[in-house]
């Protein structure tokens, strides 16, 4: 009924014509071509991408199912032993019950179970944060878009001075400000990362703005708040989701970062940067497994995040559809 | 004008955050101290006054040049980091040179062979430099370089020289060796940028008509890169590595703390953690002047470096 309603379906529909050659051959016959599949289709041309996308589902089903994947409740002092600290990864635990695959810490926790859990922190934060900042990003970007003017240069105006300044230092400004914890470490990040969603989600709006949809929404004297939501917010998500997927893992690096600081998380919940940073002190005596591991997961969570988001900005860019 | 606004509510935001954090009474004076020494304690720092009064008194006094006394030091803040500050400058000037003198080869190396293994190589490293948390990249160094292999010291400044009054460490082979690891870690991210930054500026140029007719003309290709394409490329690359030195004076927070190299950066987390005001404010109120600076700089070295720029502002 409403014309954007199936604008972003049109949106991918106007490949190239060598593509749709392309595309009819590499569907199976009988089955319909919606935009989902032909995103898929897309998104599975790069081999490094499909890795980055497995490796990553694997790491959230770590840290969805951390609790029972963990040989060990690492927070559960009972199961702690300190006669079992800083053993070597593959010793045994002094009871003989269970083999340390990446060794232990100085509390005598099992590396291997530290890390689930640890992801499943750093994860979690970083998505949230995410989601959060795009929600605050988005509609900022849009209204500023929208009603132009005065709205417009102040918001705009802000996020330009915010993102003059290097994304660490005002995180950290933040937090010396607020101290520490999990809700405050999500809003120091949210501050840090709305900015990029404004900008981007305005550039988009500002081109939608102007096209028919708009204008015809505008006739029908719609309320401002739904043209924007329901009209406006839908055509400019592309974008966006390619942002969102790099940020999150921006946003699980400086999170580590400042945990690492010893600014982030409290000790309590301890994320992969809490483990490092925990780990640094041993790794100048040659102890490299406290610190070493953690970093490793740090790593391939970023490195994936990263790798499916640059296969998705490929796929969901219409001036690089080949 | 506008930079001047943003000094101001940096201050005030900073100035009113940091109040609300906590009572730093409570972690400088030693809890033995009697009820009459504590108030004594609280009327030397100034802390009895309210909040308004005691900003009123910061601005009054900062625009002396005075930024308060760091409650732990007990010495003038603004003091406090000028000292640390050559050694941030130093180590950050260090990270930039690596970033410039490896990036623009390798990123000429990616962008005149584009398809070459080696080309490959250098982007996928380039890739890596991006999304390496800076922390980690340090500790893998130091694990490696220093613990393994032993080859380089892992913490602190070493010996330093004295040039024109300023301390250094550069000159000497001792504070040459401490310099390295942390002056590597922070030019990893730089020197991807200038990688990617180069090889893009170098395969539009290559494909620009000036090109095809310097070849034309019988230059040399070492004459055809080092002088047409290297100059056309290098307006970006000043422009965007320029606006990333304050980034580097940034993030040298992250590398001071794991190298323990004594600059600004590190200065800002010990004060965190100790709640020394007066030193987190001075801190911040440093390095906004000094991205303000350094913006002005870039903006300058443009317009000596871009004729277009330098004409347009000439007539206009």
């Amino acid at each position: 009924m409403t014309p954007p309603a199936d604008t972003p379906a049109a949106s991918t529909e106007h490949p190239a014509p060598a593509a749709a050659v392309d595309l009819a051959a590499s569907v199976p016959a009988g089955t319909e071509e919606t935009p989902f599949r032909r995103l898929a289709v897309d998104f599975a041309a790069s081999r490094l991408a499909v890795l980055g996308l497995v490796l990553f589902a694997a790491i959230l089903f770590v840290a969805i199912f951390a609790p029972l994947l963990s040989p060990q409740n690492p927070y559960d002092l009972a199961q702690l032993d300190v006669l079992d600290s800083r053993l070597e990864p593959g010793a045994r635990s002094g009871d003989g019950k269970h083999v340390f695959w990446l060794g232990t810490d100085d509390q005598g926790r099992d590396m291997l179970s530290a890390i689930f859990y640890g992801i499943r922190i750093s994860l979690g934060v970083g998505v949230i944060a995410t989601l959060g900042a795009l929600a605050l990003g988005m509609t900022l970007g849009l209204a500023a878009a929208y009603f132009g003017g005065r709205t417009d240069s102040i918001i705009m105006r802000i996020a330009d001075i915010q993102l003059s300044f290097p994304a660490i230092l005002i995180a950290l400004v933040l937090l010396a400000v607020l101290g520490q914890g999990i809700d405050k470490i999500i809003i120091a990040l949210l501050a840090v990362q709305w900015a990029y969603y404004a900008r981007t989600v305005r550039s988009a709006a500002l081109v939608e703005r102007s096209k028919e949809y708009i204008e015809a929404a505008t006739c029908l004297a719609l309320p401002a708040r739904r043209i924007l939501f329901r009209h406006l917010m839908p055509n400019c998500l592309p974008p966006l989701i390619v942002v969102a997927t790099v940020q999150v893992a921006h946003a699980i690096a400086l999170e580590a970062t400042l945990s690492f600081l010893g600014l982030g998380l409290p000790i309590t919940e301890p994320s992969l940067g809490l483990l490092i940073a925990n780990g640094f002190t041993y790794l100048l005596s040659g102890k490299y497994w406290i610190s070493f591991f953690p970093g490793v997961a740090l790593l391939l969570t970023i490195v994936s995040i990263n790798l499916v988001g640059d296969q998705l900005r490929d796929v969901l860019n219409p001036r690089l559809q080949r | 004008m506008q930079s001047i606004v943003v000094l101001f509510v940096m201050s005030a935001l900073v100035f009113v955050g940091v109040y609300a954090i906590g009572n730093p009474v409570d972690i400088l004076i030693n809890p033995q101290a009697d009820q009459e020494d504590i108030e004594r304690a609280i009327k030397g720092l100034g802390l009895d006054k309210p909040l308004w009064e005691q900003y009123l008194v910061f601005l009054q006094r900062a625009a002396a040049g005075d930024l308060g006394k760091s409650f732990a030091f007990n010495v003038p803040a603004i003091q406090l980091i000028l000292e640390r500050m050559p050694a941030t400058l130093e180590l950050a000037t260090a990270a930039m040179v690596i970033a410039i003198v490896l990036g623009i080869p390798l990123g000429l190396l990616a962008g005149l062979k584009p398809e070459s293994l080696g080309a490959r190589t250098i982007m996928a490293g380039s890739i890596l430099g991006f999304s390496l948390p800076t922390f980690w990249v340090g500790l893998m160094l130091i694990m490696v370089f220093s613990v393994h292999l032993g080859w380089l010291p892992s913490n602190g400044r070493g010996p330093t020289t004295d040039l024109l009054g300023i301390p250094v460490s550069f000159l000497s082979w001792a504070g040459l060796r401490h310099l390295v690891l942390p002056a590597t870690n922070l030019a990893l991210f730089n020197l991807a940028l200038v990688i990617r930054l180069t090889r893009s500026g170098t395969r539009e140029a290559m494909l620009q008509d000036y090109v095809k007719y310097a070849r034309a003309k019988g230059l040399s290709d070492a004459r055809v890169i080092g002088v047409h394409v290297l100059k056309n490329i290098s307006i970006p690359i000043v422009t965007v590595t320029g606006l990333q030195f304050g980034a580097l004076i940034a993030f040298a927070i992250v590398t001071e703390s794991i190298f323990a190299w004594p600059g600004m950066g590190k200065l800002l987390i010990d004060s965190i953690n100790v709640l020394d005001r007066p030193v987190i404010v001075a801190y911040l109120l440093i390095i906004v002047t000094l991205f303000i600076a350094i913006n002005l700089a870039v903006d300058l070295l443009y317009s000596v470096l871009d004729p277009r720029v330098r004409l347009a502002d000439a007539k206009g």
